[in-house]
């Protein structure tokens, strides 16, 4: 028991670093109606492109950080051309551009696994300063950086252009009858969700002190899960802004029931297959429900009984 | 100030559902006309609207608005110009979003979208104004989903949507056609109050010859992909729904039993 309440502090805080990417993939899955599979390669390519700026160019965290963003946005932009240039299934153009990635990412690396050592990351500075434990830093740090984002996201998503983009998702005939480009819109989702995925893979990466070229593989189903999750436990809230919280928090809580069934003896190799049952659970239960309603309102007599 | 000249559409070219929509198809429409648009199952009335709106490309033609030759213009770029309602009420709102957000989406229409926050006050007047003379209550609804209202609701918020900005030309196709008697009835009254009040140019398809024949200065009947008959002014008003069944079994060679337009 004792094993389990020590693991919470650093599950917590990886919860929340990966909420922000959940929040990428809030805006293509939620608002856009795409599964962007983009995001496993994403991902780590935000891992990847932030550790070799550390330790290889000696780059400020925080800069190597907005640069995992950049790298990140980069890669969206491919899936987003992809689809609507090419007009290739949204489906396929992500994992073309995902299954891209992991040679890209190994080209950046020169090799599977680069540890930062030594290096200063963002979470340093708190650390020596407070003299805080590595994983209370990440949460502080984390827990600011989520809060800002959810702020930006809530306000952008209510701008102009951000409504457009909340349309596109919602009724695209209608959007594009009112005058909006919406592959320019779905391209512009994309970059801005891959833009948080590589946020995320920086963030993961400098508080891990490594990036591995595995480091996003299931991510998306991680972060379906953690959507789902989020749903499950706050989806009586209706506000925008409450929904962007929520992904977060549905990350939390993976985290936490990740940690939980470790520590419980699990092999950590099947934490793929319990969010994988996860999300296919949440997707298929509405369906059965429906179903069955369907079979018990049927009557044979027919409607003159 | 809308020019169709000498048009053709194929869908599935080359291919065995190869079917030619429209075929030397020319119009002249000019500014304040109101043309109600009949004709049979089939004879390309959507696909000509579908055509000037830009949601496909054309395969030969041209199509000028206002001396603007906007053949291969892509919807979003004619859209502009032009306000659009649809048969199926779903298809003009966005159902996950609020009537107010979706009454700001339709004012940009045609303007590029900042980041100014989408909806601002002085505008929420302006909406709460304009509802209101739908007459249906909307106007203390506006924070509501459009996804609660009813199909006639949303057809007549989507009316309001497509004449918010006042469009060079208004595209109607059929758009009480999925509405009950009486909800049809409200939002044909309300499209005339609107053509009218706003002195817009208006092409209306109906299947409906008694609300062509009234509806409007100007009436086309289509066939096979081409205006067969295009008639105005007095000589319209004075149409009987018996004379377009005669031009319209002249054309067609009388299958016009089988057809769902509607002679009531
Ligand atoms: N997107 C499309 N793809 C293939 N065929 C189409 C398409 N749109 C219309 N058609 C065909 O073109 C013809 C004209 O259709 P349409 O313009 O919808 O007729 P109307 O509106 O007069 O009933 C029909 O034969 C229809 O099947
Ligand atoms: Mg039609």
């Amino acid at each position: 028991m004792n094993a389990i309440f020590l693991a919470m502090p650093s599950a917590i805080s990886q919860g929340v670093l990966w909420g922000i990417m959940v929040l990428g993939i809030f805006i293509t899955y939620k608002i856009l109606d795409i599964a962007d599979l983009t995001v496993d390669g994403s991902f780590a390519l935000g891992g990847c492109v932030c550790a070799m700026l550390i330790v290889q160019n000696g780059w400020n965290p925080w800069l190597a950080l907005l640069m995992a963003a950049v790298a990140g946005m980069l890669a969206g932009a491919v899936t987003g051309i992809l689809h609507t240039v090419f007009e290739i299934p949204a489906i396929l153009a992500g994992i073309l551009t995902q299954i891209s990635l992991w040679s890209v990412n190994l080209k950046i690396m020169g090799q599977s696994n680069v540890p930062l050592l030594n290096s200063d990351t963002i979470f340093t500075g708190l650390v020596n300063a407070m003299g805080l434990k590595q994983s209370n830093a990440a949460l502080i740090i984390g827990i600011v950086i989520a809060i800002i984002l959810i702020v930006v996201l809530y306000w952008f998503f209510g701008t102009e252009l951000g409504s457009a983009l909340r349309a596109t998702g919602n009724n695209i005939d209608m959007i594009r009858a009112l005058g909006v480009n919406t592959k320019v819109m779905k391209v512009l989702a994309l970059m801005l969700s891959n833009a948080l995925v590589g946020l995320s893979g920086g963030l993961v990466c400098q508080s891990q002190k490594y990036a591995d070229i595995n480091m996003g593989t299931g991510a998306i189903v991680i972060g379906l899960a953690a959507i789902v999750i989020g749903d499950v436990l706050f989806g009586r809230l209706r506000s925008f802004g409450s929904k962007l919280t929520s992904a977060v928090l549905g990350s939390v809580v993976y985290f936490i029931i990740r940690a939980i069934v470790l520590q419980l003896g699990m092999d950590a190799n099947y934490m793929k297959l319990l969010s994988a049952i996860i999300v296919a659970l949440a997707l298929s239960v509405p369906v059965v429900v429906q179903k069955v309603k369907a079979k018990k309102a049927y009557s044979a007599e027919g409607g003159a009984k | 100030m809308l020019q169709i000249t000498n048009v053709e559409k194929t869908f599935n070219k080359g291919t065995i559902n190869e079917k030619k929509a429209l075929q030397n198809l020319n119009l002249t429409m000019n500014e304040g006309d109101f043309i109600t648009v009949i004709g049979g199952n089939g004879a390309g009335k959507s696909t000509m609207l579908n055509m000037i709106a830009g949601v496909y490309p054309i395969d030969a033609g041209t199509i000028t608005l206002d001396g603007v030759n906007i053949s291969r213009w892509p919807e979003h770029k004619v859209a502009k110009y032009i306000g659009r309602v649809f048969q199926d009420p779903m298809r003009g709102t966005a159902a996950g979003m609020e009537i107010e957000e979706n009454l700001a989406l339709a004012y940009r229409r045609g303007k590029s979208r900042t980041l100014k926050w989408g909806v601002t006050s002085a505008e929420k007047e302006l909406y709460h104004e304009k509802l209101k003379v739908l007459g249906l209550g909307l106007e203390d609804r506006m924070t509501s989903k459009v996804g609660l209202l009813s199909g006639g609701q949303r057809q007549a918020l989507t009316l309001l949507m497509a004449t918010l900005q006042q469009p060079k030309l208004l595209l109607l196709d059929e758009h009480t056609a999925a509405l009950d008697p009486k909800t049809a009835k409200t939002v044909l009254e309300l499209t005339e109050k609107i053509v009218e009040e706003n002195h817009l140019t208006a092409l209306m398809v109906t299947h409906n010859m008694k609300d062509a024949i009234r509806l409007g200065n100007r009436l086309i009947m289509m066939h096979e992909g081409h205006i067969i008959y295009d008639v105005a002014g007095e000589e319209k008003k004075n149409l009987q729904v018996a004379d377009l069944l005669k031009k319209f079994e002249e054309a067609s060679g009388g299958e016009f039993a089988n057809d769902r337009m509607m002679l009531s």
